[in-house]
């Protein structure tokens, strides 16, 4: 039978098979399983049918625990189910999959393994998630590569329905889910012939119906339970026989043999690895080098893990076996071993003790960890691994991959040592986000795969910024499958690309090219001049590797093509042309087949731009004469300044280097806690324009600094005096603050932190009165600012911060002098989110505690390297933290109960000790005004004597008081977040801790969509917008959040959008701080996900209220008491349509391009929303509270 | 009864009253509603290849920006099955139309190359539309481009499409030409088979308050109509070439006007957009109802007749016409 040869992720492998196996699909974004829900939602919407002929109703829940819900619902009533998840969210499902698999219910979960969040989060892969399902009652599958992935979705959907025991199907994180890779893609007929059609109607006469009625889920007793629970006993026993009779049909049907344990090496073996997924490729792929060497060998793979089947392990051991490794890619803390090495000696144990063992004498057997959240596990760990089981006494509960300096665990490696063939090509890409590459790399991939008999693969590595990204794409492909589960090393690669070149300055990539290989930079220097503005360090490694060197102009080429900064295809086709793949002009057609498929339906124009890109290409690849010697006068900048803390130039440099995997466990600190403030020392440059302040323009109103989402526009009032010193472009004109007479006043720029997003110039007021073009800020090329910027930076830096007590804060203008605690987060360009965030920091940053949900903020927040939270000149600054994604407000409740516990007991034990502190101390500490920065300021004082006394006090209650003192200064607690936690994951929390009555302010940054994840619809989600899991536009309105928080009647709630109305954000900010109970603030966050313009967002904020879809508003519970109305109304009837603002964002104007009918019948339905909950509010804030006026 | 039935562009018309292009045609609904309340034809909407372009490297744009950037998030949009981003909406709607009513349907273009302008007008024509009416604008803003250069770009572009279509084109111009009466007979020598004066354009207004240009549009009023009167009037009976005045026809008097001065159609849009499809039903017999009234058998028969050619006075099409404006008001008693 002939079948399709498909370059694909393994997310799309595995989707392509569960969704047609199925009926009910329940989803929810996680990463990296989100790609599996993504095509399901894509797939029906476009009606593409399963393998009955019914298109699959895919259902977003609001979290994993609600799509296990939903799925085990789904099961119940007999519908084939499924769905897909990672990580916490296969946490959340854990309760569920006790029912489903204590019911012998048969369902498949798709499971891409990644990390557990513990002392940190990570998104990538390994084994944590999976192991804490193992004591569910789930069979636990697991797949090495996409090809396994896609016939283990079969395989594990049909053993499911023989069984009756669920399974979950595992693969690793990234590592699979996310590799490309060269599959045979099985046909309708082949799954067909592996799904018995008979057990699905055996599952659904089970299903609950009222035509049989039946119970199911019995609470049951003492007496009872215990037998009942081992009722399920010989499913479980019968499992793994009818996985390998699968396997075994399988084979027969599409060729490929699984088996439960799948040994390679040598059949006289005497050491042997045992491991499960991705590992056990690369681990096999070693064996067989090293046995070819002349090693006695093996590996053994573990496919299915529950239930263990010691018979089939024992049979496929080698009854040589003297030595064992066991490697887990997960870590117990405290156990005796980590669960597959217990398994293992287990399972020898009995198989000795039953006389099923191959061998007579039991085994040594050690475990390991490997590969944590996806670290590099490479054949020269392999290497290490079998080499340390020729010792006489292997290391047990080894680590192998990192350096553990402190306990000692790691096993030494050469990371020379490589197995790469010689056949195989190798090439590397760094690109930039923005620029296109890892995309055309894919593409350049689905190309050698799908029109050569190579095989293929390609994987992508992405830094953690959402602006400036450096992106490196590993792309490998050869005569045979590629079976390379790891990253390119050093000296390997054939072919380096750099399509950006001022990443030689910061990234060491030539390290990574073999000798002889290619090296190709995208260059604005032609082949006779490139060689001076190279690096010396590049100019070496090219002389010693000597390498051919190629240089293309490709900004020029998209420039003259209208590629804009996207040099993909360009830098694409001088791959082909380069590394001779295909024939020169059949590698062309291929590029531009490739591009009329990806981009056909976008219209010809598109197609046409790119097609002029190819052929405009290959005219400006030139080589370039290397010179024999080195001659430039430049050197790679360190990752970061010479006078950082020691800290951020020991850990936090390298990290952003991309060297952190050099570093050794000693370098960290024990329980996840970094220091703040570090964001300062990233120094990115990403910005080919900053803003420049015109001070004879400028009308001093604050506005460019406040909505500037990097904090890189900053105001200072200052004494003159401090001019003295200024370098001599640093501006300054007179300050225009009533409060502070003889001042100056500046506006700076931090040159190298700006994302040059423009939000400034578009928020700029102030023009010149004869060329309206030119503002009181405008931008200009960074390249000649850089340095004169950066020293009036630095002396800007140095001048004092505004007096706290001097000023007002309750105007956009006075707040803006305020020192921002949240700086140069690596948030996309023009951020919708991080200007709300700045101003909280400005506003309360040094008493406040953060409670983030995980989402965009905690990434752009809390992604290592660097934070943009900072701290002031004192020292104080946000205090932050993430617990998990579901959990934000309960945590920052948490918090608040602290703070008020601790307070409380301060104010107990203060009184206590009265006659030793002083009567006058302690009643000014109670009865303190901690209303404004004054009051805040004197308490602070008052609580450095307390502690002083406290010091030298004998008093026993001393030392408890001490410790609690600081709680006598009020704190501001801050529970945010995005949408999907507070409309979804989190909502149950969030209104459990509104209900609570206490004093938190949460603000939830609402972008109207799971951004982090990249743009699945919420509840927030508008009507008539696309969304992934909405592909066909949301058909529910928006969820009122705000309407329901206000239902409680003392909750604060706001709706702000500071591009609309600054001075309402403010005044709500400073209202929900003041505030004692609990205070909620819904802010409108433009974003990416919109499909904007990123430098119109504030226009689009302006047009969402001027439009009445996003209605300002305060609701102050506090003036029910003054006997008014607590609903104020910020904003003004609408007077701009709906349409007028949605479709300026491609959400809403792609479902209008896509399909017309539905978008005008939602738009009509959306357009009712927004007038009907209008008319609601003004019926709200007409409401008269208090005693009605007295009549004649 | 009067015979209102017109001939434009070779298409017999049973009456002169024709919807100029404008949304209302975007709906296959409206564009019935007004043929069952009387119109004589309608020109579609114009397709934009400068707007499908636009859309088209727009939308990539949204798609692509951001994504095979961060680990999360690959994509921040779902791939939808089809984006109507190219001119197959609008062929789609040409074969609807022509599906749907009887009334001849003119399509209408505004091309950026011509390269596009071929290929568009070939696909109007080939989904069926019964003319073309060719949008031609541009804004001349360059110093150095003289209006000659100008004039023979139209020239090139009407002898381009008229050598690959076969329907009738019209022409659809601006009022702002040096030497008009010259231009259009020689647009008729290139293939024009009609004129249609005049376009209006958006005329950009400033925004004193926030110092910006901004786009205004504003429905026409019968003031309007002075202008392409003048045009149709002197033009009329010189031309192989028929003629549509545009701009400003909303009554009955202005229409009776437009064809007095020659207009073999009056195009009409901001009057139904203003009071909807019923307009069509009144002017149609309030026109029927004028021609009864003077006894003219015909529209054909009243067509041109106070053109430049046939009126007493045919300087008063001219200079003079402003001079007795003057006179006028010197003689008013104030």
């Amino acid at each position: 039978m002939k079948r399709d040869m498909v370059t694909i992720d393994a997310n799309e492998a595995v989707a392509y098979v569960a969704y047609r196996l199925n009926e009910v699909i329940a989803i929810y974004p996680i990463t990296p399983s989100s790609g599996m829900g993504e095509f399901s939602d894509e797939w029906s919407a476009k009606g593409i049918p399963n393998l009955w002929g019914t298109v699959p109703l895919v259902v977003e829940m609001q979290s994993e625990g609600g799509a296990a819900g939903a799925v085990h619902g789904a099961l119940q009533t007999g519908s084939l189910t499924t769905t897909f998840t990672a990580s916490q969210g296969l946490l959340l499902m854990i309760p569920n999959m006790y029912k489903i698999a204590g019911e012998l219910t048969p369902a498949v979960i798709h499971v891409s393994a990644r990390t557990v969040a513990t002392h940190a989060l990570s998104i990538f892969g390994d084994h944590s998630d999976v192991m804490a399902t193992r004591q569910t009652g789930f069979a636990l599958l697991a797949s090495r590569s996409a090809q396994e992935a896609h016939d283990m979705a079969l395989i594990s959907q049909a053993a499911t329905l023989k069984s009756r025991v669920p399974f979950l199907h595992f693969f690793d994180g990234f590592r699979t889910s996310a590799e490309v890779n060269k599959i045979e893609q099985l046909t309708a007929d082949d799954l067909r012939a592996m799904i018995d059609e008979r057990l699905i109607a055996e599952h659904r006469a089970r299903a609950l119906t009222p035509d049989r009625p039946a119970l199911r889920g019995t609470a049951q007793n003492p007496d009872v339970f215990f037998q009942a629970r081992e009722t399920v006993n010989p499913f479980y026993a019968k499992t793994p026989a009818i996985v390998q009779e699968v396997m075994d049909q399988f084979a027969k049907v599409a060729g490929r043999s699984y088996h439960l344990f799948d040994y390679a090496g040598a059949a006289d073996a005497e050491r042997v690895v045992i491991l499960m997924a991705s590992g056990a490729e690369t681990a096999e792929e070693t064996a067989h080098y090293l046995v070819n060497q002349g090693e006695k060998v093996g590996v053994i793979t573990v496919r299915l893990y529950r239930p263990f089947s010691v018979e089939h392990l024992m049979k496929a051991l080698p009854a040589t076996v003297k030595t064992i490794a066991v490697l887990d890619r997960t870590k117990e803390p405290g156990a005796a071993g980590e669960p597959l090495y217990q398994d293992v000696i287990t399972a020898c144990n009995e198989a000795l003790a039953q006389g099923i063992a191959p061998f007579k004498t039991m085994p040594r057997i050690v475990g390991g960890r490997y590969g944590l959240s996806s670290k590099e596990f490479t054949p020269a760990m392999v290497k290490a691994v079998f080499d340390e089981l020729k010792q006489a006494n292997p290391r047990n509960h080894f680590t192998i991959g990192i350096n553990d300096d402190v306990s000692h665990t790691s096993l030494a490696y050469d990371p020379h040592f490589s197995i790469e063939a010689d056949d195989v090509v190798r090439c590397l890409f760094f690109g930039l986000g923005a620029d296109g590459t890892v995309g055309a790399n894919k593409n350049s991939i689905k190309i050698i795969g799908e029109e050569t008999n190579f095989g293929a693969q390609g994987y992508f590595v992405y830094d953690s910024k959402k602006s400036g990204q450096v992106t490196i794409s590993h792309l490998r492909f050869g005569p045979r499958p590629i079976r390379a589960p790891y990253l390119i090393g050093e000296n390997n690669a054939n072919f380096v690309a750099c399509h950006q070149f001022t990443f030689l300055e910061r990234v060491d990539m030539l390290k990574y090219a073999k000798p002889g290989g290619v090296f190709l930079l995208n260059s604005i220097y032609g082949p006779d001049e490139v060689w001076d503005h190279l690096p010396r360090e590049v100019q070496e490694d090219i002389i010693r590797k000597q390498l051919r060197f190629y240089v293309i102009d490709g900004y020029k080429v998209a420039e003259r093509t209208g590629m804009g900064g996207r040099v993909n295809t360009i830098m694409q086709t001088c791959f082909f042309a380069i590394s001779n793949v295909l024939p020169k002009d059949e590698a062309i057609a291929q590029i531009k087949k490739m591009i009329l498929k990806t981009y056909g339906k976008r219209g010809e124009a598109v197609v046409q731009q790119n097609y002029n890109a190819v052929d405009q290409s290959l005219e400006h690849l030139l080589e370039v004469k290397v010179p024999g010697k080195v001659t430039s006068q430049i050197t790679r900048r360190p990752a970061v300044p010479e006078d950082a803390p020691e800290f951020v130039k020991n850990v936090l440099g390298p990290i952003t280097a991309f060297a952190g995997d050099s570093l050794p466990v000693s370098a960290f600190p024990l329980d996840g806690t970094f220091p703040t403030g570090t964001s300062q020392w990233e120094k990115r440059n990403i910005a080919l324009e900053i803003p420049v302040w015109e001070p004879d323009l400028c009308i001093q109103c604050g506005k460019c600094a406040f909505v500037c989402p990097h904090a890189v526009i900053r105001m200072k009032v200052y004494d003159p005096k401090h001019l003295e010193n200024a370098p001599a472009t640093f501006k300054s004109i007179d300050a225009k603050f009533r409060e502070l007479p003889g001042t100056k006043f500046t506006i700076q720029v931090a040159p190298e932190d700006c994302t040059g997003c423009a939000l400034c110039v578009e928020a700029c007021p102030a023009k010149d009165k004869t060329n309206v073009s030119r503002k009181a800020i405008n931008m200009a090329d960074q390249l000649p600012l850089r340095e004169p910027e950066r020293a009036n930076w630095e002396f800007f830096l140095e001048l004092p911060e505004v007096d706290r007590t001097a000023l007002a804060f309750n105007t956009v203008k006075n707040s803006q002098v305020l020192q921002p605690l949240f700086e140069f987060s690596g948030a996309c360009g023009g951020c919708g989110e991080t200007p709300y965030l700045k101003l909280i920091t400005q506003l309360f940053g040094d008493r406040m505690v953060v409670a983030n949900a995980t989402g965009c903020s905690s990434i752009y927040g809390g992604n290592l390297p660097t934070t943009p939270w900072s701290f002031n000149k004192d020292g104080r600054g946000p205090a932050w933290s993430n617990s998990l994604f579901e959990d934000n407000a309960e945590f920052g409740l948490g918090m608040r109960l602290t703070l008020d516990k601790q307070e409380e007991f301060a104010r107990d034990l203060l009184p206590q000790m009265a006659a030793e502190l002083g009567e006058t101390l302690v009643n000014e500490l109670l009865n303190a005004d901690q209303s404004n920065e004054a009051g805040l300021a004197s308490q602070r004082e008052r609580v450095a004597l307390l502690k002083q006394k406290l010091a030298v006090s004998k008093d026993p209650r001393a030392f408890m008081l001490a410790s609690v003192a600081d709680s006598l200064v009020r704190k501001s607690v801050w529970i945010i977040g995005g949408d999907g936690w507070a409309y979804d994951i989190g909502y149950g929390g969030l209104d459990h801790v509104l209900a609570s009555g206490r004093n938190v302010n949460i603000l939830v940054l609402d972008t109207e969509v799971y951004s982090n994840t990249g743009g699945q619809a919420s509840k927030s989600t508008p009507r008539a917008a696309v969304a992934k899991f909405a592909a066909k536009g949301k058909g529910m309105p928006k969820k009122d959040l705000g309407m329901i928080a206000m239902a409680y009647g003392y909750v604060y709630v706001a709706k702000v959008a500071m591009g609309a109305n600054d001075l309402q954000t403010l005044r709500a900010f400073i209202e929900a701080d003041a505030y004692a109970g609990p205070s909620l603030v819904i802010a409108y966050s433009h974003c990416i996900a919109h499909g904007i313009d990123m430098r119109k967002g504030l226009d689009q904020q302006r047009l969402a209220v001027q439009s009445g879809i996003w209605p300002l508003y305060r609701y102050n519970p506090a003036l029910i008491d003054e006997g008014k109305n607590p609903l104020l109304l910020d904003s003004k009837d609408p007077t701009v349509s709906v349409e007028d603002y949605a479709y300026n964002e491609t959400r809403y104007r792609m479902l209008l391009q896509s399909d017309e009918a539905r978008a005008e019948l939602l738009m009509k339905s959306a357009v009712e929303d927004v007038r009907k909950r209008w008319e609601l509010y003004k019926q709200m804030a007409a409401i008269q509270y208090g005693a009605p006026e007295k009549t004649e | 009864m009067p015979d209102l039935s017109t001939t434009y562009l070779g298409l017999h018309l049973k009456n002169p009253i024709v919807a100029s292009a404008s949304p209302l045609s975007k709906k296959v609904e409206t564009v019935k509603k007004m043929e069952d309340a009387g119109i004589g034809a309608v020109v579609m909407y114009s397709l934009f290849e400068e707007q499908i372009t636009h859309e088209s490297l727009a939308l990539h744009h949204y798609l692509e920006r951001g994504t095979e950037s961060h680990a999360e998030a690959q994509t921040y949009f779902p791939d939808l099955e089809k984006y109507n981003v190219g001119p197959e909406k609008y062929l789609e709607l040409v074969q609807a139309l022509k599906a749907a009513v009887q009334i001849p349907v003119i399509g209408s273009l505004n091309g950026v190359s011509v390269g596009g302008w071929v290929d568009y007008a070939k696909k109007i024509e080939q989904a069926g539309a019964d003319a073309l009416e060719l949008n031609i604008y541009n804004i001349p803003t360059r110093m150095d481009v003289p209006a000659a250069d100008v004039e023979q770009e139209y020239i090139d572009l009407v002898t381009e499409v008229r050598k690959q279509v076969k329907i009738p084109l019209a022409v659809k111009l601006g009022a702002q030409f040096t030497a008009l009466p010259n231009f259009i007979s020689r647009l008729a020598a290139a293939g024009a088979n009609g004129v249609v004066l005049f376009n209006r354009f958006i005329q950009p207004d400033l925004d004193i308050e926030t110092l910006e240009v901004v786009p205004h549009l504003k429905l026409s009023t019968s003031d309007e109509l002075r202008l392409p009167l003048r045009w149709v009037a002197i033009l009329y009976g010189r031309l192989k070439a028929d003629l549509a005045l545009t701009g400003g026809v909303h009554t009955t008097e202005d229409l009776v006007k437009s064809i007095l001065a020659g207009a073999s159609v009056a195009m009409i849009a901001s009057e139904f957009i203003a009071k909807g499809m019923g307009r069509i039903s009144e002017l149609v017999s309030e026109l029927d109802k004028w021609l009864t009234e003077y006894e003219y058998k015909s529209v054909k028969q009243m067509r041109g007749s106070m053109s430049q050619q046939n009126v007493g006075d045919p300087t008063a099409f001219e200079r003079a016409n402003y001079m007795k404006a003057l006179t006028s008001y010197d003689n008013r008693k104030w």
